[in-house]
């Protein structure tokens, strides 16, 4: 049974490890998130800049394709044959006047209309469709799409709030931030974690784990607890912008407060220094930007190193990160070397981040069996759900549960938004 | 020495043991003192992308990488095994050089005993021979079919 009773505490400081385990929860959160009110990442634009481009993509496990059609409208529909249900388009991306399904060739115009169909009429005046058969009600199922700094959305909700109201102000923000200026795509990386996709969108909003698990930030100082930063949220708690300032906190200030622990840079030394570099490109001196948009998307600046990535659950024990690494189109030679150099950072086999596949597999894995104990979500403390001006928090994890709750339609009477 | 199938199938032998055996300075020492060393999803490579999953310019950049690996990251525990194909050479270079192909697998055990098949891919390996005739890697372009890493990509490939 899915209901309000799931929660042992109002302000979603206790998570019941059944709801990273249990296929009825993934169920409906296919039926109730990705396939509900939410706004899902999609693509960029820059990625299909002329018409007739395509992408895959998915929201959840739903395959999607986004495309630009003939008048430079971005489409984007369930790649799904309304015939007998095949992938339409098998391709990762391309150039095509049509989308055609292999199976029997049925026809889709980029605009997701089935616009042919073979053997329609039969042959010799025998078999085929019925006359009355409607080519209008059998398109391709078409996501309402919505663009943010070049950033596109799909939802399936007709009636979903605007893209703008959904994101909200401290993330829209955030977007022109980031996106404020063309972005060329330097290249994707993807991860297959055997972890609940939702153990992946908590771990984007944890700031107390940081700078502990990822050794590499910390001795490099690329991540500190000691840094001015913390943590910012729209006003509904679902989406979150943690946030750190370079060079605000020192060797020795560190030092102390980890109490020698992990602070190697003595001993360690980087003999490419270059490799952590920061290059302030921005009017602030952030060096962290790590904006997690619900459901799925985050968009990560560490240091220069710029990119989306996109949770897809593949099962209730499967996520795939796929991550797309982002330059600018006016990057000079050095900057764009540079920024190659800081993929080294993200990604499967970042020195900041390949941490997090292994620590979310570690926590998957041992809270399988024992489905009625839960996680603590207390650091920050408990109660109202609220920004904060301090790094050691993991409040924005309750803002995540808060909305999952809503959306899943089991929010406890009395529960702190 | 010259660079005959033969003595690419010992460079090979050495890389793949070296590594799988955790003996990264010894597998260092393969490399050129100017070398490069990539591993790159095939979807960025035949898309033209520039991006990779590891990208060390330098023979400083690959030791960096050595040692973040030893001292500051977590990963899970595991032991690799590195089935290499048979070489081809597909170039011939100035000073006795050879550029050669290898398909690989490389398969990743736990410490249940549990074996997954965690990458597939092609090497496509720059060999020059130094002062003293020796084989070293110039250039190692790791092609990464199994895109998708399985958890994640801690020792090198």
């Amino acid at each position: 049974m899915i209901d309000a009773t799931i929660w042992p505490a109002l302000d979603y400081s206790r998570v019941p490890y059944r709801l990273y385990h249990d296929p009825e929860f993934y169920d409906r959160e296919q039926a109730r998130i990705f396939r509900g009110p939410a706004w899902n990442y999609l693509a960029l634009e820059a990625e299909i800049p002329r018409p007739g481009d395509f992408r895959a993509a998915y929201v959840g496990d739903t395959p999607v394709i986004v495309n630009r059609d003939r008048d430079g409208e971005i489409r984007a529909f369930v790649n799904r044959c309304a015939h007998r249900g095949a992938l339409v388009r098998r391709e990762l991306c391309g150039n095509a006047s049509e989308h055609i399904c292999i199976y029997h060739q049925w026809c889709y115009a980029l605009d997701g209309q089935l616009t042919a169909i073979p053997f329609r009429r039969g042959v010799r005046g025998e078999g085929g469709l019925d006359r009355d058969f409607d080519m209008g009600a059998h398109g391709l199922r078409p996501l309402r799409v919505a663009i943010a700094n070049g950033a596109v959305f799909g939802t399936f909700c007709a009636d979903a709030e605007p893209l703008e109201t959904y994101l909200g102000e401290p993330i829209l923000a955030e977007l022109r931030r980031v996106l404020h200026r063309p972005v060329r795509v330097l290249g994707y990386t993807r991860q297959r974690i055997r972890a609940n996709w939702k153990l992946y969108a908590e771990n984007t909003r944890d700031n107390y784990h940081a700078s502990l698990l990822h050794e590499f930030l910390v001795t490099f100082g690329l991540d500190r607890a000691t840094q001015v930063g913390g943590v910012r949220m729209d006003a509904r708690h679902r989406h979150n912008i943690t946030w750190a300032e370079a060079d605000s906190d020192t060797d020795e200030t560190a030092r102390s407060a980890y109490n020698g622990a992990n602070i190697r840079n003595d001993h360690l030394r980087l003999r490419e220094p270059g490799l952590v570099g920061f290059r302030r490109e921005r009017t602030d001196n952030l060096n962290l930007i790590i904006t997690s948009i619900f459901p799925g998307m985050v968009l990560a600046v560490i240091s220069n190193s710029l990119a989306i990535r996109q949770i897809r659950p593949r099962g209730v024990g499967e996520v795939e990160v796929h991550q797309t690494l982002l330059g600018y189109e006016d990057d000079t030679p050095d900057m764009a070397l540079h920024r190659l150099h800081q993929a080294n950072l993200v990604g499967p086999a970042g020195l900041v981040s390949m941490e997090d596949g292994e620590a979310i597999e570690l926590a998957h894995r041992a809270s399988r069996p024992d489905r009625d104990r839960m996680t603590v979500i207390e650091l920050g403390g408990g109660g109202v759900i609220s920004d904060r001006d301090y790094r050691v928090n993991d409040v924005p994890l309750r803002g995540f549960w808060s909305y999952y709750a809503e959306l899943l339609d089991i929010e406890p009477a009395g529960a702190v938004r | 020495m010259t660079l005959d199938p033969v003595s690419l199938m010992a460079l090979f032998a050495d890389y793949s043991g070296l590594l799988d055996a955790g003996r990264y300075d010894a597998w260092l020492a393969l490399f050129a003192t100017e070398c490069r060393y990539t591993i790159m999803p095939r979807e960025n490579h035949e898309q033209g992308l520039p991006a990779a999953l590891i990208f060390c310019d330098s023979r400083a950049m690959l030791e960096d990488r050595i040692e973040a690996l030893r001292d500051a990251n977590k990963y899970n525990i595991h032991n690799d095994r590195h089935v290499v194909g048979l070489p081809r050479i597909v170039g011939e270079r100035a000073g006795g050089g050879v550029d050669v192909e290898a398909p690989f697998a490389v398969y990743q055990s736990d410490q249940e005993g549990e074996t997954r098949l965690f990458a597939t891919g092609l090497y496509c390996i720059r060999v020059a021979l130094d002062a003293h005739g020796t084989a070293r890697i110039a250039d190692a372009l790791v092609l990464l079919d199994t895109a998708a890493v399985p958890t994640l990509l801690s020792t090198p490939l």
